[in-house]
């Protein structure tokens, strides 16, 4: 069953000779448990994909559907309901509260959604030690490192019953080593946990984590890649030659 | 890959056996450059040939037949470890020559040749990465021969991907063209480096 679901969707921003078309009849399905990465150069309409997918952003023409909702039906209210119970988001410079400690950022979007402190707390400390951070719950962001920073992150886009994970350059600050972990992070959340993931990169190695790559170009999903064969076929053709 | 010194470096722990050696190469290597018993042997008979291992003595291939290195062998393998590999010249590359033909031909979308390529790397990346997935990290040689390919398959898409917005630029700017004519007429181009001159000279 799709979590995620564009129909035809297309984005352009002005009007007549300035118009310029960001996303053009782009249609697309997740499914749940999913990891699906989106590759493309700057401009081709990535960041603009994953900010309509979140419902951050409505697109000019095409429907988007969200754990079964069609977006451009709910009333405000619903839609800012979906965003903090369905979808979590990751950005690539964190977005965490400066003034928050880890748990209190990672609690942050359960009480806006009405969860007792205790309760949210609770899940916020269960959030981060099941990402190696439980000893870091009372840091501060800059008490930590970019690769902790991000993993905090992903604990907040994931608390609670979250279903639907976006990632903006996840590990676009991140060294190598801290990138991998990241990626393995999620795409462990989306194996262990039941999440789905939309990941955009520019990297293809952190692409290469995700199931099914897609390829954007000008607007459009131009190519995409087929289900990966496991690793043993590689192993094989070394052997014959 | 020298399945040579990597033979001399196994047996500069200690005297080996033949199928010993074919066995701990694999681990060594994450078995990501899996060995047939026919290299390891043929591999050891050069060396010894050489006199850079010597056998127990004993008759025949079989398993049971002893390899130890020479003190020749030591100091092959010293050297070998410090030398750096010859990146000076670079191969012909399939790919490159592809895109390059396909930028000439008007009957070609050139993009539509990068994509594919583009898309079969990272098919690629992705099952090396599912080997990464499977293990814990617990095989640190596995991981370092995983991530040697990952970052070799990367640098094509990453070239792929330059190679394209270069294209896409040209096109743009209409210079495309002008690159076209100019690689006719050699006259006004300018000299190429030194070094690329001596590689042209050597291929």
């Amino acid at each position: 069953m799709s979590i995620l679901e564009l129909r035809q969707v297309s984005r352009s921003y002005g009007q007549g000779s300035a118009e310029v078309h960001a996303l053009r009849d782009i249609s697309l399905a997740v499914d749940e448990g999913a990891m699906v990465a989106v590759m493309g150069p700057s401009g081709s309409g990535k960041s603009t994909l994953l900010t309509i997918a979140g419902t951050l952003e409505e697109p000019t023409t095409g429907e988007v559907m969200v754990a079964g909702q069609n977006v451009r039906q709910l009333s405000r209210g619903a839609k800012a309901q979906l965003r903090r119970r369905v979808i979590g988001y990751v950005f690539q410079d964190f977005n965490l509260l400066p003034g928050l400690t880890a748990a209190e950022n990672v609690s942050l979007p359960l009480e806006l959604d009405g969860v007792s402190g205790r309760k949210a707390r609770a899940a916020a400390l269960e959030a981060l030690d099941g990402l190696g951070l439980a000893g870091r719950a009372s840091h501060f962001p800059d008490q930590m490192s970019g690769g902790e920073r991000q993993r905090v992150a992903i604990a907040r886009a994931t608390v609670g019953d979250r279903r639907l994970l976006l990632a903006d350059e996840p590990s676009g600050a991140l060294d190598s080593v801290n990138a991998e972990a990241v990626m393995r992070l999620l795409h462990d959340a989306c194996k262990n946990a039941g999440m789905t993931a939309v990941v955009v990169t520019h990297d293809a190695q952190l692409a290469s984590w995700a199931d099914r790559v897609l390829f954007l170009r000008d607007g459009r999903v131009t190519d995409q890649t087929a289900p990966a064969a496991g690793p043993e076929s590689l192993l094989v053709a070394e052997r014959k030659q | 890959m020298s399945v040579r010194h990597a033979m001399l470096a196994l047996l500069s722990e200690g005297p080996k056996y033949g199928l010993q050696l074919r066995e701990e190469f694999e681990a060594r290597t994450g078995e990501v450059w899996p060995l047939n018993v026919g290299q390891v042997y043929t591999t050891l008979q050069r060396l010894e040939r050489d006199g850079l291992v010597e056998s127990d003595g004993s008759d025949g291939e079989g398993p049971q037949r002893g390899f130890r290195i020479t003190d020749e062998g030591t100091r092959e393998l010293a050297q070998w470890l410090r030398t750096p590999p010859d990146l000076s010249s670079p191969p012909r590359d399939e790919l490159v020559m592809k895109v390059l033909v396909a930028l000439h031909m008007p009957t070609v979308d050139v993009h539509e040749v990068i994509q594919s390529h583009r898309r079969y790397l990272v098919e690629l990346m992705q099952q090396w990465t599912r080997i990464k997935e499977d293990d814990a990290g617990t095989d640190l040689s596995m991981l370092l021969a995983v991530d040697a390919e990952l970052f070799r398959l990367d640098a094509v898409v990453r070239w792929l991907d330059a190679a394209e917005a270069r294209v896409k630029r040209a096109a743009a700017d209409g210079t495309l063209t002008r690159a076209d004519q100019a690689s006719k007429g050699s006259q006004t181009r300018a000299p190429l480096p030194r070094h690329r001159r001596e590689m042209r000279t050597r291929r």
